[in-house]
């Protein structure tokens, strides 16, 4: 057989990638002038620079995928190149998995090795004042150690599975936050068949659904904080604070982006009717994501909350 | 040809092996690995020989190949290049030979490291934590626990003054063990992470903060064994060695009964009340050794990381401010409470108080010490 | 399409071409190497003799550091990249790479993620002095306010090693040319493709640690403080999990270029030309599950150790398969000895020897005598100067008429070749000896028990520093006035990129070339 050529679009020069780095260094030296002037109590520009840099960096990304729609509805895109596409964006959530895999990896390494040798007889004895492990954390080895005196104390209460007890699960933040998700990964899959039926209504009826969703989800998990907070389990409370707090804050910060993912997809959708049965990389690609971050919420329901 | 090139590889081999001896023994220019003073450490330079010697017969091997190939098959001997590029035989044999050799490998490595691995039934506890830059050794259940820090002056390091012999591994108060027994070393830090190890009796463990790891060894030779700080601990991390005597039994029990009187002595001495030259010179000398590496001998300090001792605010301010950061220490500064005695925390403190242009005119008394730290 | 360049500066800033954004990271590779060489010259200067001669030893650490951490991501990986975006596209008949925006957008992080990390040197509390695997709690309670840049700087420039891995897979996947199967592709794509993946793997590994350091740092957690809970060592695990496929990051590409050049000069095909890409899919596996071994000394249980030694000792398999190819290769071939193949061949002895001794550090109770000594300086300095760097001059060499159009001067390359390879040895081997002798790594001073061999090594230091003041004049040299080359260069060289003219016109294969080109070899 014989394929026919079709051309590859190399697109024509481009200033986004050198305004893109630029506006990223501006963000993170603004950023880490902040953080070092919070730390040591002075004055500076930092977080000025930090807000500028990421405004001006998050309005070059837009004029760039703004473009990359453009060339597409003008047809410059060849069947190949949306290939490259599909596969960019499919390492790019591999990449995530591994950068989520480090954290769950600390978690289960944390719990399984670094709390049983802190209570071995000679550690626990000799220097952590008979400390014992247990999870979640309560009591961190410096209290163990110190009691009052301790400056790195375990949380007030945390946030673990109650047990199977109606009254006390009906009140359990992550259960719903669980339902939820999940049921948006259900409709956001509704949303694509409906795309591959072209039927465009139904479409943009469950998308905005899920997007909705997405952002009760994010509602229940500030709820969950702010609870959190209350019964004193901060992100500073041991390390079982820091795991909590580190694990569910940045899938929390993914779920933030693929909330926007999809809000775009779903403006673009209802305000400029893109999208056809063959064509819908971008929907697609951001649900995918959407996806991802329900699998590693499952992760995070289980290892954190369920196992906990 | 095929005569040829087994007659060069043999020759080759025999060449290297008979080199290979004067690696291993050479002396001056040392080449080697110590073989040590433990049968652990003779055990470990043994297994590092093997190891050794069969990477160079199967470098003799490669590299002996390539050779005679650059020497034969060159274009400019007229010769025209073969095109056979598979051989599933070959490439089974290159598969299973150096798996065949790890595993010889592979099995005296694991009954070494079980046996570097068996602390059980130690005769001794030694807990050993790492600062930055001394170490610190505590007998346990002995009540003994002292300081060990590098004695090199700075005039050699800064090539004012000839070179020691033992230069940079050399220290105030030595580790001290009795040979042929089972000495248990529990090691740990108390900042951040430092390596105890002398390679002498092929010991080396990391210090963490927070966890004790274990480590043991029987030594069979009296002497004088040193060592260095194995990981990087900051700016002084060439600057803490370890030294071990290693004495007999009997020297060893009048050490400790020595040592044991030494705390009551202290405790004595804390009682007196000092003259101003008497703390001052005392200061002077203890400020040398343990402050002067962060704070300078000049008191100005390296800030930002370390401050200034001159004009500094807590040492003209407060007597209790002052004590408290060289008791307990501060960010970055480690706590002096366990380290010095009453009288040198007393003198150190008396001398920062009147040097460097400040002029605080005041006298700390040992006893001033002591009541501070009960107050805690 | 069909046009040139554009004109003045703005070509390289808004460039969408592979060969324009190749020529960058090549070039920025080169002033990263010199930058880091230069960090080595004063490491070599301070340790010429006893004594603390000309720096401090908390500006030594950060030399020590920045030394490693510029070599490392600065120098050996932005070239890799460099080369694949030069010659993928051209090796396997693709018009461009597969998301051309974004490949320029990967090489223009770069130097801002380095002036962010350079940057340091010129701000209070200094750069970086905990060493390029920066163990916690060192690089966290203990370590300069500057570490919030370092993060940051280690930040971006993950991303831009991430973004470039996936372009080259998609590249490779998606654009080769129709005929050019998997299995036809020549090595040098087949290891960056294994390459790449190792990179999209373990660079979001290194992001986590450094995220958990600054959250450490600045929001109060617990990850490396036992007091709360955590643990110095979790920081090692999760470091050296990106740490250990980094290494071989930087070797395996290696080995394409040297699986590319040994057929040439020896015109004869490649021995076991499919067992070679099973045994770069096996190191890369392999390089998953031996990270510990970094970490014989941090007290793991009896059974970690076995594990990790277990595992890395298998490694030896794999590689020893690569090498006994390029032997066998070589045996019976018709060799000349053009300056690329030269650092080819020290390339396979020297990686060779450089192999050996990290099998000897791969035996857990003999590595308590050598871990942290010059013994382990000695091991990977053999396989990255002779290994990642060697390669790399060879490819320059191997390519740069494809490139420029222009040959180089032979006799020139040769006296680099000879200069470098003595200055290397010069400068390395004497520290398998100082190491063994007892040197503890990262140390500013030191007893004069082993002044005569970093007395020796200094001086080599500088034999080789001078060998490459003298690569930039001949590749400059070259650019500027070399005689025209040929379209296919060399002799024995077959690929797609030699029926191309040199130098290769500003777009290649816009249309798919013919398939009799395409054969392994
Ligand atoms: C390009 C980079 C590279 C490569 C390819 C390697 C390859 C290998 N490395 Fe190395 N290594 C580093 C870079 C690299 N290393 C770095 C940078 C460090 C230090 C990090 C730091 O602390 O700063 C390090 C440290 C390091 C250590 C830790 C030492 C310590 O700190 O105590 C160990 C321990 O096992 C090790 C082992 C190995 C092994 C077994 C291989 C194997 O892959 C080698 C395999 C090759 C061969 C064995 C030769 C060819 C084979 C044959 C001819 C077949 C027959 C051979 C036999 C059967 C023996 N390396
Ligand atoms: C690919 C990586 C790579 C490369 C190429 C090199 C190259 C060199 N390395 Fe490197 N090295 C590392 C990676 C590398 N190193 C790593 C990872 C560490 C560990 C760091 C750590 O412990 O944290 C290390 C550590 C290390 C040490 C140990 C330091 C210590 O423990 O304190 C030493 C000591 O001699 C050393 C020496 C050298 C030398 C002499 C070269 C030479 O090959 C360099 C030759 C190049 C030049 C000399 C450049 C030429 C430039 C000039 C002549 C100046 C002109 C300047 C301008 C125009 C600006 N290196
Ligand atoms: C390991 C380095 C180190 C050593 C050794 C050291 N210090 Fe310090 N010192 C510091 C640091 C760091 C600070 C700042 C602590 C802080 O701000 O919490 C400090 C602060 C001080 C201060 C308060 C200065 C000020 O104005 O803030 C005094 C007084 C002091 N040290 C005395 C001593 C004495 C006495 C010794 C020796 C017995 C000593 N130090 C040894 C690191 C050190
Ligand atoms: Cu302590 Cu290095
Ligand atoms: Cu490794």
């Amino acid at each position: 057989m014989d394929l026919k050529h079709e051309e590859y679009y190399v697109p024509a020069q481009s200033k986004f990638p050198l305004f893109a780095s630029i506006t990223l260094f501006m963000t993170v030296f603004g950023l880490g002038n902040w953080l070092n002037e919070i730390k040591s109590g002075s004055e500076g520009s930092g977080m000025t620079l930090f807000i500028f840099g990421l405004i001006l960096f998050c309005f070059v990304l837009f004029q760039w995928f703004s473009t990359v729609v453009d060339e597409n509805i003008r047809g410059m895109n060849s069947v190949q190149l949306k290939r490259s596409y599909v596969w960019g964006m499919g390492w790019f959530i591999f990449s995530e998995v591994m950068f989520f895999a480090a954290f769950f990896g600390a978690l289960f390494y944390i719990r399984q090795i670094a709390l049983p040798e802190l209570s071995l007889e000679d550690t626990s004895n000799i220097l952590w004042g008979g400390f014992q492990e247990q999870w979640p954390l309560m009591t961190t080895p410096d209290q163990a150690l110190r009691g009052a005196a301790a400056t790195v104390t375990g949380p007030g209460q945390n946030m673990s599975f109650p047990g199977w007890n109606l009254e006390e699960l009906v009140k359990w933040l992550p259960l719903w936050n669980t339902t939820v998700l999940l049921a948006s990964s259900v409709t956001v899959h509704i949303a694509h068949t409906a795309l591959l039926n072209d039927n465009k209504k139904k479409f943009n009826w469950f998308l905005g659904i899920t997007v909705v969703m997405g952002i009760f989800f994010l509602f229940l998990q500030a709820e969950e904080y702010i609870h959190a907070y209350h019964v004193g389990l901060q992100i500073d409370s041991g390390v079982y604070g820091t795991t909590f707090f580190l694990l569910t804050g940045f899938h929390g910060l993914h779920v933030t982006l693929g909330t926007f993912m999809l809000l775009v997809q779903w403006l673009r959708s209802v305000t400029k009717g893109h999208f056809t049965h063959k064509d819908c990389y971008g929907f697609e690609a951001s649900s995918w994501y959407w996806h991802f971050v329900d699998v590693v919420w499952l992760g995070l329901f289980i290892f954190v909350y369920i196992l906990g | 040809m095929l005569i040829t090139c087994k007659r060069s590889l043999a020759l080759l081999f025999a060449t290297s092996l008979m080199l290979l001896p004067a690696i291993g023994f050479a002396d001056g220019w040392q080449l080697n690995m110590t073989e040590g003073v433990t049968s652990i450490s003779k055990e470990v330079y043994g297994l590092h020989m093997t190891v050794f010697y069969l990477c160079c017969v199967i470098g003799v091997f490669v590299f002996g190949a390539m050779f005679i190939s650059m020497f034969l098959h060159r274009k400019s001997r007229g010769v025209t290049a073969s095109n056979f590029h598979e051989s599933i035989t070959l490439e089974l044999l290159w598969t299973i030979v150096p798996a065949v050799i790890l595993i010889v490998i592979a099995i005296p490595s694991t009954t070494l490291l079980k046996k570097v691995y068996d602390t059980d039934e130690a005769e001794i506890d030694i807990l050993v934590t790492g600062h930055q830059w001394k170490w610190q050794y505590e007998y346990l259940g002995e009540d003994v626990s002292f300081f060990s820090i590098l004695s090199t002056p700075a005039s050699q390091i800064n090539n004012e003054e000839e070179k020691g012999e033992h230069y940079l591994l050399e220290v105030d108060k030595p580790l001290v063990i009795p040979v042929d027994t089972k000495v248990r070393f529990l090691v740990t830090a108390g900042d951040v992470i430092h390596s105890w190890w002398v390679p002498d009796l092929a010991v080396k463990r990391d210090a963490i903060p927070g966890y004790t790891n274990a480590a043991w060894t029987r030594v069979e030779v009296e002497g004088v064994y040193r060592g260095q700080c194995a990981e990087l601990c900051g700016k002084d991390h060439g600057f803490m060695p370890i030294e071990v005597h290693v004495v007999s039994k009997a020297k060893y029990a009048e050490w400790i009964g020595a040592k044991k009187a030494e705390v009551v002595a202290i405790a004595e001495a804390s009682k007196k009340v000092l003259e101003l030259d008497e703390l001052m010179a005392t200061g002077e000398e203890v400020y040398n050794k343990n402050c002067a590496a962060c704070h300078q001998a000049d008191g100005k300090g390296l800030p930002p990381a370390f401050p200034a001792i001159a004009g500094s605010a807590i040492a003209m301010g407060e007597l209790s401010g002052h004590l408290n950061r060289v008791i307990n220490g501060g960010k970055g500064m480690p706590p002096f409470g366990e380290q010095l005695t009453p009288v040198e925390a007393a003198a150190v403190i008396t001398f920062q108080r009147n040097s460097f242009g400040n002029n605080m005119g005041q006298l700390v008394q040992p006893i001033d010490v002591v009541t501070f730290k009960q107050g805690q | 399409m069909a046009h040139g360049p554009a004109k003045g500066i703005t070509r390289w800033f808004f460039t969408t071409n592979h060969k324009d954004i190749g020529t960058m990271y090549l070039w920025f590779s080169f002033a990263m190497f010199l930058l880091g060489g230069s960090f080595a010259l004063v490491i070599r200067m301070e340790l010429f003799q006893p004594g603390l001669q000309i720096v401090e030893p908390n500006f030594f650490n950060q030399m020590t550091t920045m030394h490693g951490l510029i070599m490392v991501f600065g120098a050996v990986m932005p070239a890799f990249v460099g080369l694949a975006n030069w010659m993928i596209p051209m090796m396997i008949g693709a018009p461009d790479m597969a998301l051309p925006r974004m490949n320029n957008w990967s090489f223009w992080i770069l130097p801002f993620a380095f002036a962010l990390l350079v940057s340091t040197f010129f701000m209070e509390g200094g750069a970086p002095n905990f060493g390029w695997t920066f163990y916690a709690p060192l690089s966290t309670t203990y370590a300069p306010d500057t570490v919030t840049f370092f993060i940051f700087g280690v930040h971006i420039m993950g991303a831009s090693s991430i973004m470039g891995a996936i372009n080259i897979v998609a590249t490779i996947l998606n654009l080769r040319a129709p005929g050019m199967t998997l299995m036809k592709m020549p090595l040098f794509v087949w290891t960056w493709l294994i390459t790449a993946y190792l990179l999209i793997a373990v660079m979001p590994v290194l992001a986590g640690v450094v995220t958990m350091m600054l959250m450490d740092i600045h929001f109060g957690t617990s990850f490396f403080d036992a007091a709360g809970g955590g643990d110095p060592v979790l920081f090692q695990h999760v470091f050296w999990f990106f740490g250990h496929p980094e290494v071989y990051i930087m070797i395996l590409p290696a080995f394409g270029i040297v699986s590319a050049i040994i057929p040439t000069f020896a015109r004869k095909p490649l021995f076991g030309y499919s067992s070679m890409v099973y045994a770069t899919a096996s190191i890369a596996f392999l390089s998953f599950i031996v990270w510990a071994h970094h970490m014989f000394t941090v007290g793991m249980p009896l059974f970690g150790e076995l594990v990790f030694m277990y595992a890395t000792m298998l490694i030896a398999i794999p590689t020893g398969v690569k090498v006994f190819n390029w032997v066998t290769t070589m045996w019976q071939g018709a060799m000349t000895f053009e300056t690329p193949m030269l650092f080819s061949i020290a390339f396979v002895i020297l990686f060779t020897i450089g192999g050996f001794s990290g099998l000897m550090l791969a035996i857990a109770p003999v590595d308590f005598q050598y871990h942290d000594t010059y013994f382990v300086v000695a091991h990977f300095h053999y396989v990255l100067v002779p290994g990642a760097i060697f390669s790399i001059t060879a490819a320059v060499y191997y390519w740069l008429p494809k490139w420029s159009g222009k040959m180089y001067d032979e006799s020139l390359g040769q006296v680099h070749f000879w200069l470098a390879f003595i200055g290397l040895n010069v400068t390395f081997f004497p520290m398998h000896f100082s190491g063994l002798a007892g040197m503890p790594r990262r140390i500013p001073d030191y007893n004069p028990l082993w002044a005569d061999w970093n007395m020796i090594s200094s001086i080599g230091a500088f034999l080789f520093g001078a060998a490459q003041i003298l690569f930039l004049y001949i590749v400059i040299r070259t650019i500027v006035s070399g005689k025209k080359a040929t379209d296919r260069v060399w002799e024995g060289s077959h690929g797609l990129e030699w029926t191309v003219p040199s130098p290769a016109p500003y777009h290649t294969f816009t249309t798919p070339p013919p398939k009799e080109d395409m054969q392994s070899y």
